[in-house]
């Protein structure tokens, strides 16, 4: 069995389904409850599980933070932060709970609680509401971080998330909630840390992730060469293995994200590359990334989010080199 | 040992105009024949350009827009109450108060139409620019308000927040910091009863939320939002208190009339009969016909003052639409350090801005 979905409804079905076959799922954030959540991913919910499903008081710290007393009593939480930016409300007890209960408690309390968050820019949002600070999370032992890049995908990736053992932050790119559909498997399960080829191809490998993977297989259309195009679907635990063994086929890699580039995730793949697979590369890294600047608000932000042109650019800098 | 109660407390509520127009004379705050024509012209002056604004933001011309219908008495009442050199430290939905600090409706309408320019409401000092994240301005207020002490001056910081807001951490904070440090800090809580679609009920077990200061140590009261002499008095009183060190939570009791933001549709969580009844209790209408029975308003001043916003909104707009015709996107690299790093010129270079700027 198959439908058609957009992301959002994706992401909503997953939910029903877990909440369907796991009694211990407990979903709950601001306004996710009776409204069904500010993108409506829970719309609905609260009407089929009235007893696990719960609006939350304008407070992230306590949204993470209930969600470790939570787990400990053997529930499953699912909670919805309402934009990224705000999980850095939650931050502390996402670093200094969290993602180490299982370690200080020697395996014995665990934590198995996956944090939904829509997140990056191109909706022409607030300040704030455009963020990606997914290094930020990928840096904290303990955590993994999850990125869908299509409504099938977020449904394999957000069931194996929900049923993961140990805590996951699953960032849903919000300008593809609605962008378009695709089938969606029911019964669809993505093991975390494994990346996708989406494209196979030769002269050069292309890595990206949520949103950049949508602007980056537009890109490649225009480009004269045999592209591979990865995208790695976990940050953490991230799949090095398969971007190795493409950057020692192609020998040219160009890693696309949003996020600023300053200590930004491509600095970490490209450095696996290096280490990995550094006598077989014709050309330095390429990094196509946001600026180190705050996100500006949407007048301006088109010109900050790396689009099709500068993707194509990047490429061709990678092929052209030596 | 026995047991025995060991604190109690009370909340003291205030209301000057009453719902059905009569007026507690006593408690009328002495205000020229002018000023009270200022505070209902500002009234009107914020609600035309919420107006405005929403069906700009209709006609894709403005990004999401967080309207303040209903809550020009809380807002403008307080911000009124403030001397020249008092700070005001917003969050997200105070183009009323901005409006009373001289802000133009041309900064809001920047602001909203993604223009970074437009948060330097109010310029200089005496402000800080809108707070997106809920909650997080409250201390920024008890620093200032702590800062202006420790400089011997008396200046107040008055900032303002949502009911929604109460709830996070970063707000308590700032109450129990307020009252460790005698800091000269009014925080004015709007209860508008909603934090986007949740209701207070599904916030807080409170009773009032002005208590939530007194675990703080400091001072709680409520007022009636919609009564626009009531709020100035309750602000006027806190804003005197609060020079001396004592810091105070206004909880001011209001309603929002419109969306959340241009985002949101209240229809999803509200029933109409709550809107028609908070209709009625409308702060600009209740004020209006206050005027009126003092013979301060009259139709001729009612239609002077409608023109007057009319004009200026008007070209607020225009301008506002000229300023984004010409952009410039390399903006973005200009304030971020006060001198650009290398690593952070070099992205401006290849971004294709001026090396030298
Ligand atoms: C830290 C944080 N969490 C969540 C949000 C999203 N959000 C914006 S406004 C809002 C509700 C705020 O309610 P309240 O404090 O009552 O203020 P109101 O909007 O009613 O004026 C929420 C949850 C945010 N901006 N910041």
């Amino acid at each position: 069995m198959s439908e058609r979905l957009r992301m959002i409804e994706a992401v909503r079905e997953t939910l029903r389904g877990e909440l369907e076959r796991d009694d211990d799922v407990v979903v709950y954030g601001e306004d996710v409850g009776r409204a069904g959540g500010v993108f409506r991913a829970t719309e609905g919910l609260l009407d089929d599980y009235p007893d696990r499903v719960f609006d939350a008081p304008v407070a992230e710290a306590g949204i993470v933070g209930v969600g470790v007393g939570l787990a400990a009593t053997g529930m499953r939480p699912v909670p919805e932060i309402q934009f990224q930016s705000f999980l850095y409300q939650g931050f502390h007890q996402l670093a200094q709970h969290v993602a180490r209960i299982r370690s200080r408690t020697r395996g014995t309390i665990s934590c198995p609680m996956t944090v939904r968050t829509p997140y990056g820019g191109g909706i022409h949002a607030l300040e704030l509401h455009s963020e990606s600070f997914e290094a930020g999370f990928a840096h904290v032992p303990g955590l993994q971080v999850v990125f869908p890049s299509s409504p099938a995908e977020t449904k394999g990736l957000l069931t194996s998330a929900i049923r993961s053992p140990d805590p996951v932050v699953f960032m849903e790119p919000t300008r593809l909630y609605r962008s378009f559909r695709e089938e969606v498997p029911d019964d669809h399960e993505i093991p975390l840390g494994e990346a996708r080829v989406v494209d196979p191809g030769d002269d050069v490998t292309v890595i990206a992730w949520g949103s950049m993977l949508r602007e980056t297989l537009e890109a490649v259309e225009d480009v004269d060469a045999s592209v591979e195009v990865i995208d790695p679907r976990t940050l953490y635990p991230l799949d090095a293995e398969t971007i190795v063994d493409s950057a020692k086929k192609t020998g040219r890699c160009v890693v696309v994200h949003e996020a600023p580039r300053t200590g930004g995730m491509a600095g970490e793949i490209t450095a696996r590359i290096n280490e990995e697979a550094f006598l077989y590369l014709e050309a330095p890294v390429e990094r196509v990334t946001g600026y180190d600047v705050p996100v500006p608000l949407f007048a301006r932000e088109d010109a900050y989010l790396p689009d099709a042109d500068r993707i194509e650019a990047g490429i061709r800098n990678a092929l052209e080199f030596g | 040992m026995p047991t025995e109660d060991i604190a109690q407390f009370t909340i003291r509520s205030v209301q000057v105009l009453s719902e059905d127009e009569t007026v507690d004379e006593e408690l009328v705050p002495s205000l020229t024949d002018e000023e009270l024509l200022e505070l209902y012209e500002q009234m009107k002056r914020s609600r035309r350009l919420d107006e405005r604004a929403i069906a700009l933001q209709r006609r894709g011309e403005l990004g999401t827009y967080a309207p303040a219908i209903g809550q020009e008495a809380a807002q403008i009442g307080s911000a009124f109450a403030m001397a020249e050199d008092d700070w005001i430290v917003p969050s997200f939905r105070e183009q009323p108060a901005l409006l009373v600090r001289e802000t133009s409706p041309h900064k809001v309408l920047q602001y909203a139409m993604g223009m970074e320019e437009g948060a330097e409401i109010p310029g200089g000092e005496g402000a800080l620019p809108p707070a997106i994240p809920v909650g997080t301005q409250p201390l920024h207020a008890v620093g200032v308000g702590w800062g202006e002490a420790l400089q011997g001056r008396s200046n107040v910081a008055l900032t303002y927040f949502g009911d929604g807001a109460t709830s996070e951490g970063d707000v308590y904070e700032a109450l129990n910091f307020a009252g460790v440090y005698d800091a000269q800090t009014v925080f004015v809580c709007q209860n508008n009863r909603y934090a986007i679609s949740t209701r207070l009920e599904k916030q807080t077990d409170a009773e009032t939320l002005a208590q939530k200061a007194v675990a703080a140590g400091i001072e709680g009261i409520r007022v009636d939002g919609n009564d626009v002499l009531a709020v100035y008095r309750v602000a006027r009183d806190a804003i005197e208190k609060a020079r001396d060190g004592d810091p105070v939570m206004i909880e001011a009791l209001t309603y929002r009339r419109s969306m959340h933001t241009t985002s949101d549709d209240p229809s999803v969580y509200r029933e109409p009969e709550e809107e028609t009844e908070w209709e009625a209790r409308d702060p600009i209408v209740r004020f209006q016909v206050y005027l009126e029975d003092r013979g301060i308003l009259d139709e001729e001043t009612k239609a002077a003052i409608d023109d007057r916003v009319e004009t200026e909104i008007a070209e607020a707009i225009d301008r506002a639409q000229e300023d984004r015709e010409e952009l410039d996107p390399a903006d973005m690299f200009r304030h971020v350090y006060a001198e650009m790093p290398p690593e952070l010129e070099r992205q401006f270079e290849a971004f294709g801005g001026d090396g030298d700027e």
